[in-house]
């Protein structure tokens, strides 16, 4: 929060790993439908390679490289991506998130529900990180 | 195979308990977090080089687990660092040390 962390050690360690930090968070998230992990999960780590650099790097650099609109902006734009994905369903006459109703032309109802989750993690993923990163901007006072 | 894999996981069990009990056993911050930093690193490296000589590891299980190998060998040291750094920064003394002496 204020500026560079002062050892060079932390400083370099965390820049060279949040970027492996974060594609390891979109791992978690993809592979939530059939293994250990998820939405929040991989949502909560990809946050962690965002705030990473800010907790440690100078603070313009940190916020050039991800600007603080990230948050609101992934926050919006997952929580919105999560209601679409439910409410289809019950425009096609199924319940919330049942994505079998969808009835897509030459796709079995498995398939179906499996990229519906897929595609319901991906929205959770996207406001958990938002969240997170808006969270840290608001403790930081860095929400401008 | 697994006679190389046994004694490999063997010795990494035998530093991650001298890393244990020397987090207990040792006097200050400062010498806990020396025999956390180094030799838990060390007994992680050795029970994970075990495990690539395990019989039933298959290759992307193996490239897995060399990238967690990377990320411990780099995090661990950094995070033990950025800790006793920010305790030698807020005045914490070493064992024995007088008013004076740091």
């Amino acid at each position: 929060m204020t500026g560079g962390y002062p050892s060079e050690v932390v400083r370099v360690v965390c820049t060279v790993l949040s970027p492996f930090i974060a594609v390891f968070g979109l791992y978690v998230i993809a592979h939530g439908h059939y293994g250990p992990g998820g939405g929040f999960a991989g949502g909560v780590i990809v946050a962690v390679g965002a705030i990473l650099p800010r907790m440690t790097l100078a603070e313009d650099l940190a916020y050039r490289a991800i600007p603080s609109i990230t948050g609101p902006l992934a926050g919006g734009i997952g929580m919105l991506l999560f209601i679409l994905c439910g409410v289809a369903p019950m425009l096609a006459g199924g319940a919330f998130l049942d994505y079998e109703a969808l009835a897509i032309a030459g796709m079995e109802a498995a398939r179906a529900r499996y990229l519906g989750i897929l595609a319901v993690e991906i929205a959770v993923g996207l406001a958990v990180f938002g969240a997170l990163v808006l969270i840290y901007d608001v403790l930081a006072g860095r929400t401008d | 195979m697994s006679i190389v894999a046994i004694p490999l996981i063997g010795a990494g069990l035998a530093f991650l308990a001298v890393s244990a009990l020397g987090l207990f056993r040792l006097p200050d911050l400062y010498t806990r977090g020396h025999a956390v930093a180094k030799s838990e690193t060390l007994g992680l490296l050795l029970i994970f080089g075990g495990l690539f000589f395990h019989p039933a590891l298959t290759p992307d299980a193996a490239v897995r687990l060399l990238f967690v190998l990377a990320f411990a060998m780099i995090a661990n040291p950094t995070a033990v660092h950025a800790l006793l750094r920010a305790a030698r920064r807020s005045g914490q003394r070493p064992w024995h040390a007088k008013e004076g002496d740091v």
